[in-house]
């Protein structure tokens, strides 16, 4: 699995222009799935299994794009100037590397700053790509790029940029491959969707539920902790286990999924947590409020340093969320 | 393969004298009847099917000619940013709110008809007689404003009426100056192609309602009319005098470019890539740009930031729906007055008019 996530952190993705992740995850998911189609936004949408008696239609999210920055202007000498795409934070971008989906690569500079104990704002800075003349200029307005920084694993911790959510994307992916297996298969209509837009508002995950209409959906995302020195208050960890969410800013996770979740985690020894994000929200939201309603949750993937170039998360944690899924999904369930 | 068969939609005097109705007529979000009625003589007689939905859109349906068609929805608002009369002081004397949009340090001065019969009046202030230099220094907040349409006519106004700016519609060389040019420039680039719809595709219109307001209108019209994509045809802000840079902490003309102007006053339509509500569809922009590129036609692309228009909407609905936006640029956008170019405006037909006879057909076989 690890190589696998290695490869999709390393593919850039930005939001609206998702297409190179979207076919590293088909390639991974072909062999694997009954139906694998695009939809208008660009969802891939994988099915596997159909509904029996005793099952359900179950939507299944982690989305593909990731945070970035789209160019605005590029001045006589070649300099561009960005504005971010997604929850990119200015304080952490002065120096940082950028790859563009035309494989240009540029470095963020700063304007000189009245004040030198302030960040640059997003439009103080700018991107140098080592040309003098705006002709040279390798990218046009309205092109995007990702941040560039290699995959590292340090033990067990993993640290990449664009792990929120490929991390998610790896599960699903491993999940798929894991039932498969014929005596996992069964009950349910299952769809694997790797969704666009996310980073933008969860729109990609809007439309697909959409199309879908699901009995049941789960986001697969990653989530922040509280185990780093004078941090967020939170009760979520590294490496204590995939938390379950019962809250976030955008969902009150339907708390029928949060007890089956909860008691399918207890009964197959897997370890979890339960999350309660008071930032931020996840393609969930956009499923729960789908068409006359869906019953929504969400399997968290503890995470530290969320939209900077080098998030953290613990394998394991991303091991136990598929012995979690694969539990969950080979079975009946009732949510009466 | 046939033609497509039309006729080329122009801007001439009866569309600007078309244009200059719309505009001077009010439609602040929710009370739009009054630029709707124009806008439904004037599709009646181009549209196989016209009909008003419980919102208030217009939707009118001009259904082409052959096999494979693509259903192509247009939306351009009908309503504009104003204001609402929220209390009656007596004697003439309104305590008002913002609609949409409005930068409230403004509206001191400005002459206003308000409520379905017009009635003039003036979002007055305390004149400088009686200010501190202290006082001058502040903004006005919109607690401290009134508009004031004179004891007699106080009657014929109440509270939930609408305010509209009382600017009327005048040509200014190769400009034109009004209120709500965001977006009866639309209406009537809209109306025109209704006029002369390309029969390759299904046109699918939707003067949308409540834009100004979020999206509200398009959002409905767009799960109704289930089109394949959509274009919307918005106005945006043109902020490109050159001391008006606004990036950074450099405001001083002399100490750089101007890296903010969104778009710029004669550089024609301005596509869309990314605002604030919409990741504008590749395969729609391309198409756009190959269209003008290949024309002849100018074009400009918009500085990808915040705003939003229709498309935020639209492309969110049902199972997803490509999307994009061209707007006329135009400077001093919701206030009183906005400066656009004819020139804009005529190049923003051609180009939408263009991209729509040469529309293919499998523009969406291929993924986005």
């Amino acid at each position: 699995m690890k190589p696998l996530i290695q490869k999709l952190v390393e593919t850039p993705g930005p939001s609206g222009y998702e297409a190179q992740v979207r076919s590293v995850v088909r390639a991974e998911v072909e062999p694997f799935a009954d139906d694998v189609r695009v939809d208008n936004l660009g969802n891939l949408i994988v099915r596997k299994g159909d509904k029996q008696p005793d099952g359900l239609r179950i939507m299944l999210a982690a989305h593909i794009d990731e945070i970035g920055v789209i160019i605005t202007h590029i001045d006589d000498s070649g300099f561009a100037r960005f504005l971010p795409v997604g929850g990119v934070r200015a304080a952490g971008c002065l120096g940082s590397r950028l790859r563009f989906l035309n494989g240009a690569c540029g470095v963020i500079g700063s304007e000189r700053l009245s004040d030198p104990s302030k960040n640059p704002a997003f439009e103080q800075m700018f991107i140098d790509f080592g040309v003098s003349d705006r002709k040279e200029c390798p990218v046009r307005v309205g092109d995007m790029a990702v941040f560039e920084r290699p995959y590292q694993e340090f033990g067990q911790r993993l640290v990449a940029k664009a792990l929120d959510d490929r991390i998610g994307v790896a599960i699903l992916i491993e999940t798929l491959r894991q039932i498969h297996q014929p005596k996992l298969a069964g009950h349910h209509e299952l769809y694997f969707v790797f969704s666009v837009q996310e980073e933008v508002g969860a729109r990609g995950a809007t439309t697909a539920a959409f199309g879908i209409d699901p009995d049941v959906g789960l986001a697969v995302d990653v989530t922040g902790t509280g185990d780093t020195p004078r941090g967020l208050k939170m009760e979520v960890s590294l490496g204590k286990g995939p938390a379950i969410k019962v809250r976030d800013q955008g969902m009150l996770s339907d708390p029928r999924l949060v007890r089956w979740l909860v008691q399918t985690a207890e009964s197959a020894r897997v370890p979890y947590q339960t999350e309660i994000l008071e930032l931020g929200w996840t393609d969930g939201k956009s499923i729960q409020l789908t068409r006359a309603g869906v019953p929504a949750g969400c399997i968290s993937i503890p995470a530290r340093y969320i939209h900077t170039p080098s998030e953290m998360v613990d394998f394991n944690d991303a091991y136990n969320a598929v012995r979690l899924l694969v539990e969950l999904l080979r079975k009946p369930i009732s949510l009466d | 393969m046939t033609e497509p068969t039309y006729t080329s939609p122009k801007i001439g005097t009866a569309q600007i004298r078309l244009l200059e109705r719309l505009c001077n007529a009010p439609a602040v979000s929710g009370d739009e009847q009054e630029v709707r009625a124009i806008v439904l003589e004037q599709v009646r007689p181009h549209a196989s099917e016209v009909r008003v939905d419980a919102l208030g859109n217009v939707l009118a349906i001009h259904p082409g000619q052959g096999e494979g068609r693509l259903k192509v929805m247009l939306a351009a608002h009908m309503d504009e940013v104003g204001m609402m009369i929220v209390d009656d002081e007596g004697e003439g004397i309104l305590r008002f709110d913002t609609v949409g949009g409005v930068d409230v340090r403004q509206l001191v001065g400005k002459p206003v008809w308000v409520g379905r019969q017009h009635i003039p009046g003036v979002i007055g202030a305390k004149p400088v007689h009686l200010t501190s230099a202290e006082e001058r220094k502040r903004s006005l907040s919109l607690d401290t404003l009134r508009i004031d349409i004179g004891p007699d006519n106080a009657k014929k106004v109440m509270v939930g009426d609408r305010a509209t700016f009382a600017t009327s519609f005048t040509r200014l060389g190769p400009s034109l100056r009004a209120k709500a040019l965001d977006d009866r420039l639309g209406v009537v680039t809209l109306i025109e192609l209704l006029r002369h719809a390309p029969t390759n595709i299904d046109l699918l219109a939707a003067f949308t309602v409540q834009e100004e307001v979020g999206l509200r209108g398009a959002h409905v019209a767009a799960y109704a009319l289930d089109p394949d994509l959509a274009i919307a045809l918005d106005c945006t802000p043109a902020n490109d005098l050159p001391a008006w840079n606004s990036g950074g902490q450099n405001t001083d003309p002399a100490d750089g470019e101007n890296t903010r102007y969104n778009t710029r006053l004669g550089a024609g339509p301005a596509i869309y890539v990314a605002d604030h509500a919409t990741l504008s569809d590749p395969r729609l922009i391309r198409h756009l740009v190959e269209t003008a590129e290949t024309s002849g036609i100018p074009y400009q692309i918009r500085q990808p930031g915040g705003g939003g228009t229709d498309a935020g909407a639209i492309h969110k609905q049902r199972m997803g729906i490509p999307s994009v936006t061209v707007s006329v640029p135009g400077r001093y956008a919701h206030t009183a007055a906005m400066i656009a170019r004819l020139e804009d405006w005529k190049n923003t037909l051609t180009l939408v008019h263009a991209a729509l006879a040469r529309l293919p057909v499998d523009l969406l076989a291929v993924e986005r």
